[in-house]
């Protein structure tokens, strides 16, 4: 039962869940680190998604065995693939984000967003 | 060689932008050349790519020989064809007009930012030429990182910018990928023309609908179309004055081409849920081009006030692909066209002038007409063109968006677009007469006369040339205007020229 309602439409509302967290922690948070972690939150959602996706009860690794035919007996390897890239993606973002913050802290001495467009306007 | 040009397009801007820095290292002359000419390859093999299009019939490249829908696969039609032969040129003029801006920097700097610009250019280029729908958001992914580092290097201001573009930018990206997963989870392929032919029979399940949401909005905030704009004023207004021109001109524009690219050709537009997304689109756009024409007028700031005029005229861009019929939808290609003209130009033209004078505020630039007679007759034709008089180019697209309003019967789209143009000319007029009437008070001096002889400001010729050529361009554009439309964009809009 609870198997079943895990696989079924839970895990996606759950999904659901963390990615709405992500996006508001963007909006909603004031410290620019803050705003990083959501949005990796945001982006490690659509990655569980993809994965999810690709899941597959009572199926074995996308390689072929003998004596196991069929496409029914493996799992979809392709969302896992596309998600190596979306996580190759995501760390490149962090990396490029955390490389402004640094900036960022140089030139106005703040990480926090108010201050900092104060900090714009002088 | 002939037969791996798709491929070509988009791969040699991009080796040229690995090897850049370093390059740069052993010659500074070496690495501004090898950049201009990879982007001038790229624009021959676009120019060619859509000839082929045209003449011979849509050119399909496998790469690796993977057949589709395994394999990924780049597709020149007429219009992925415009569109890059489009951004590449553009390209082409800004990385030549960025010369003398660079001239002063170390060889790091000016590795890395060709390096970055040829990354742009890359994965724009790629996004036009794509036909799978997940590479098309790798390419994103390129253009985009390469973007937010360009627009930090403006200086203090831009880093804030340039992160909280990143932001927005993720979160576009974000949506735009879970848009694709929701499509691949009922269609099984992410070839664009593949999942054409599956989705018909699937436009009434709910996981479409949450894909076709979640992609119009993830292309709609890269755009920028009007709820979504927040991101653009900033960056546009202290990105480095010579990529602005590039940025300004041709990003959202291809956000706008792939909105375009999704809803035709691959969701097929006749079906409910789409339909209800471009009306949606529509009004919002409509909104959003009265909204950003006022937002626009309100602005002191040269290039803020381009930034907002951005805003609107990628509503008109939306709202010509809303309307959906044959007519309106040739505007919306030709607006795509003309605007990425003028909006360079004018962001060129912004650029030379802060270069000059050191300035940006409108009040205070008076009087340049007679000392930048040949930037200020390129600015004259490239404003006249925003408000839309007619040899100019921004005429004849705003008159196919009327004709297509008037065929969709929507009254009140034909109202905004006559009110708009009455706004254009309100704020282009100011900056016009500022330019060309007023006289130049005492201690309004000019700041920075950089090398120049004493009483002409003129830019130098690697700067004014592209200022130029985009002036007559627009020009040209116009007056051509039924030529191009009867010859290439016909046959870019869905079920054309048949």
């Amino acid at each position: 039962m609870m198997e079943n309602l895990m696989s079924g439409y839970l895990i996606y509302w759950l999904i659901g869940v963390l990615f709405v967290i992500g996006i508001h922690g963007i909006i909603q948070k004031n410290n620019f680190i803050k705003k990083i972690m959501a949005m990796n939150i945001m982006q490690v959602a659509v990655i569980i998604f993809f994965l999810v996706l690709g899941q597959k009860t009572g199926a074995t690794l996308p390689i072929l065995i003998h004596g196991v035919e069929g496409a029914e007996n493996y799992i979809n390897p392709l969302p896992h693939a596309l998600m190596l890239t979306a996580i190759v993606v995501s760390l490149s973002t962090t990396g490029v984000a955390l490389a402004l913050l640094l900036r960022i802290q140089k030139h106005f001495d703040e990480l926090e967003e108010p201050d900092v467009l104060r900090g714009m306007d002088q | 060689m002939r037969e791996h040009i798709p491929a070509l397009i988009a791969i040699i801007p991009l080796m040229a932008a690995l090897i850049a820095p370093v390059v740069a290292y052993f010659s500074m002359w070496l690495v501004r050349g090898i950049s201009i000419l990879a982007i001038l390859t790229a624009h021959i093999f676009s120019l060619n790519a859509l000839y082929h299009s045209l003449t011979v019939g849509t050119w399909h490249y496998y790469f690796g020989d993977w057949a589709p829908p395994w394999g990924i696969e780049y597709v020149i039609d007429p219009l992925s064809g415009s569109m890059a032969s489009l951004v590449s040129f553009i390209s082409l003029l800004v990385a030549f007009y960025a010369g003398p801006y660079l001239k002063d920097d170390t060889w790091l700097k000016k590795g890395i930012f060709y390096g970055l610009y040829l990354l742009i250019t890359s994965g724009l280029l790629g996004m036009v030429i794509t036909g799978d729908l997940f590479n098309l958001y790798v390419f994103l992914e390129i253009s985009s990182l390469a973007t937010y580092a360009i627009i930090a290097s403006g200086g203090r201001k831009a880093t804030v910018a340039a992160f909280r573009y990143l932001l927005i930018g993720t979160i576009a990206a974000s949506f735009y990928l879970l848009g694709i997963g929701y499509l691949y989870a009922v269609t099984g392929t992410l070839n664009m023309a593949d999942m054409a032919g599956r989705i018909q029979e699937l436009m009434s399940s709910p996981a479409v609908l949450i894909g076709i949401a979640m992609i119009v909005v993830g292309m709609g905030l890269k755009a920028a179309v009007f709820p979504m704009h927040g991101w653009l004023p900033d960056a546009y207004t202290y990105a480095p004055p010579q990529v602005t021109a590039f940025i300004a001109g041709v990003m959202t524009k291809v956000s706008a081409y792939v909105l375009f690219r999704v809803t035709f050709f691959v969701l097929g537009a006749a079906n409910g849920p789409v339909y209800a997304a471009l009306t949606v689109m529509g009004w919002i756009a409509a909104v959003g081009i009265v909204m950003g024409s006022v937002m626009a007028i309100a602005q002191k700031d040269f290039r803020r006030m381009l930034a907002y005029s951005s805003v609107a005229q990628i509503g008109y861009i939306v709202l010509g692909i809303s309307l959906g019929n044959m007519l309106g939808l040739i505007g919306a290609l030709l607006h795509i066209l003309n605007h990425a003209v003028m909006k360079s130009c004018l962001f060129l033209v912004a650029g030379g002038i802060k270069w000059r004078t050191g300035e940006h505020s409108i009040a205070k630039l008076a009087e340049l007409s007679g000392k930048m007679p040949l930037t200020m007759g390129a600015f004259l034709v490239a404003a006249l063109s925003m408000v839309g008089l007619p040899p100019t180019a921004g005429f004849f697209s705003k008159w196919y968006l009327v004709l297509g309003a008037l065929d969709a019967n929507m009254w009140p789209f034909v109202i905004v677009i006559i009110l708009s143009s009455l706004l254009n000319a309100i704020y282009f007029f100011r900056v016009i007469e500022n330019f060309f009437l007023k006289k130049r008070e005492a201690g309004e001096a000019v700041k920075r006369e950089t090398g120049a002889p004493k009483e002409s400001l003129e830019l130098p010729v690697t700067m004014l040339i592209p200022i130029v050529i985009l002036g007559i361009g627009i020009l040209a554009i116009g007056i051509l205007n039924s030529q191009i439309v009867t010859n290439i964009l016909q046959y870019s809009v869905p079920g054309g020229g048949l």
